[in-house]
């Protein structure tokens, strides 16, 4: 969510459990805001986590992500945009 | 405060957990970055979307992808390897309104399942066949695929794929489009994010054809398996893309789903009252059965053996025919070589008014022996008082046994007299039901009638009654009666 001004028009929730840091979903982000922990989840991956701003809730990463439950994605309400 | 909902998540028609024997319950066995996971989430976007969960019936392979039936909540069968379009087509055929979807790697479908795939999909069958192409045999370590592309490295081409010694990557989609019935036949790819959406329409359609009735659609997807192909996911993402893409084209190569009639999953069969009349198996009015309650006690274990070419077989399916049709239980248990002709050839019918339990003829109680090999081979085994018909003027001297009832004919010849050598097996037929009397006249007229040719009809009988002929008229020479 924005800190500044407009809110952002999506959201992204990655499951640090279910990740295996293939790094997929970083390369398919447009406006790049997904990146590698620098720790390890417990199965000794570096999972993908989102900065927290700039998602578009474009969905992108959710169909590179070959984990079936690794990712959600949100996208702003219509009512709370406008 | 902005308030946001959820656009996607983790379809439905994967279960919450994976309740498999591995620790990772929550994650699938696949390696970062495997394309297996991609496909197998564009598929549950699709069940979901279509809302046929509760129909669906999942063909997991073997291969990688062995572990479908752990992630999806649906229906799910798993199959030998490369078998999954014949287990698929059963299930559609046995469950019409299920929709059916076969999931298979590249070794699995492309190399040990060719046979299947090509048939299913020329039979039209309306099912889904989503087909994994990486290139490689993932589970196994990397050996070459059919699919593997030229100059490859592999566990099984250590020096690269070269076309002169192990052949050309396979095309499926091209091959199964030179078939005239698949409705649906498109290539894909998982090479960036623009291929991934595509994929996952493409999927969704594929699956969309069957919940309309309307054939067989394939979907090949080129993927990614970054493991043994030693890339990073992103490289490997590349690959896909950039030289996989370029040696199987991505295109649609079929979409005849205007114009497909839905199609029923399987041809209407006709009803079972009626199959007696189709086959031409007597009048179909039950009268049959009735008559067909075991006229006598009988265990006849018969041996009939000869080269091929004699009529060995047909003799014995004549037996058992008419046995059949008396109301014994009988079994007929051909044995031959690969030849046609003068091959040895034998068979095994049994007789009896009890159920059998083998078909196998191991202590004979009648031998046909149609020439001498024959006599000599089986004649030990004959059991104590059996019956021995030889095909020969008189028995070998060296093969007479005192405890059995041996008479030489010479079948061939009275055949020749009569104009054909081939009706000498049924001459040596009439013999044997003169001598033990077990079938009527007509039981056995009738087999004859159901399996010789028409044209051969008049003189199978006329076999029929000069091998009862020459027996009566043997048999009043009492030396030929256990000597």
């Amino acid at each position: 969510m924005a800190i500044i001004g407009k809110p952002d028009r999506g959201s992204v929730e990655m499951n640090a459990e279910e990740c295996k840091g293939c790094g997929l979903c970083l390369e398919a982000c447009p406006p790049k805001v997904l990146h590698l922990a620098e720790g390890l989840n417990r199965y000794g991956y570096h999972p993908a986590i989102y900065a927290g701003v700039g998602c578009t809730g474009c969905g992108i990463c959710f169909f590179v992500c070959p984990e079936p439950g690794g990712i959600r994605v949100f996208r702003l309400d219509a009512v709370a945009a406008a | 405060m902005a308030s946001y909902t959820v656009t996607h998540q983790k379809a439905r028609a994967f279960y919450d957990t994976y309740e498999r024997k591995a620790e990772l319950q929550n994650q699938t066995h696949y390696c970062p970055g495997c394309g297996h996971g991609i496909v197998s989430k564009l598929l549950a976007q699709a069940i979901d979307e279509l809302g046929v969960q509760d129909r669906t019936v999942l063909i997991s392979p073997v291969g990688c992808s062995v572990f479908g039936y752990y992630y999806f909540d649906v229906g799910n069968v798993q199959v030998a390897h490369g078998r999954a379009p014949a287990v698929a087509t059963a299930v559609k055929r046995s469950r019409p309104e299920s929709i059916v979807i076969g999931y298979q790697g590249d070794g699995d479908l492309a190399a040990i399942g060719t046979a299947e795939i090509i048939h299913a999909a020329n039979r039209g069958e309306p099912i889904t066949v989503i087909f994994v192409n990486n290139g490689i045999y993932g589970m196994t370590g990397g050996q070459m695929a059919p699919t593997t592309l030229l100059g490859r490295k592999t566990a099984t081409s250590p020096l690269g794929r070269d076309a002169m010694n192990e052949g050309f990557p396979l095309h499926v989609c091209e091959m199964l489009n030179s078939l005239e019935a698949p409705v649906y036949i498109e290539r894909v790819a998982l090479g960036n994010n623009k291929q991934i959406m595509h994929a996952a329409k493409v999927v969704k359609r594929a699956v969309e054809n069957q919940v309309k009735g309307l054939g067989f659609s394939f979907v090949e997807v080129l993927s990614p398996c970054p493991t043994i192909w030693k890339m990073q996911p992103v490289e490997a993402q590349r690959f896909v893309r950039d030289e996989m893409a370029a040696v199987f084209g991505l295109c649609n190569f079929r979409d005849r789903t205007k114009e497909a009639q839905a199609r029923p999953a399987r041809a209407a069969s006709p009803a079972l009252e009626d199959l007696p009349r189709l086959l031409d198996l007597g009048n179909g009015s039950g009268e049959d059965a009735v008559a067909a309650c075991p006229p006598q006690e009988l265990d006849l274990r018969i041996k009939v053996a000869g080269f091929g070419g004699q009529g060995v077989l047909m003799l014995g399916e004549v037996l058992a025919e008419a046995g059949l049709d008396a109301g014994y239980e009988v079994s007929w248990l051909p044995s031959y070589g690969p030849e046609m002709r003068s091959g040895t050839s034998n068979c095994h019918v049994r007789l009896a008014n009890h159920a059998i339990d083998s078909p196998l003829v191991s202590r004979p109680n009648v031998l046909l022996a149609l020439n001498e090999p024959s006599l000599r081979k089986f004649l030990p085994a004959v059991e104590e008082g059996g019956l021995v018909l030889y095909n020969g003027s008189e028995i070998p001297g060296d093969c007479v046994r005192s405890d059995l009832r041996m008479v030489a004919l010479p079948f061939t010849q009275l055949a020749d007299e009569l104009g054909a050598t081939k009706v000498g097996n049924i001459v040596m037929l009439g013999a044997l039901l003169e001598a033990t009397g077990i079938l009527e006249q007509g039981r056995v007229v009738g087999a004859l009638k159901r399996l010789v040719h028409p044209r051969f009809f008049e003189l199978d009988l006329a076999a029929l009654a000069r091998g009862r002929g020459e027996f009566r008229e043997s048999a009043s020479d009492d030396y030929l009666w256990g000597v």
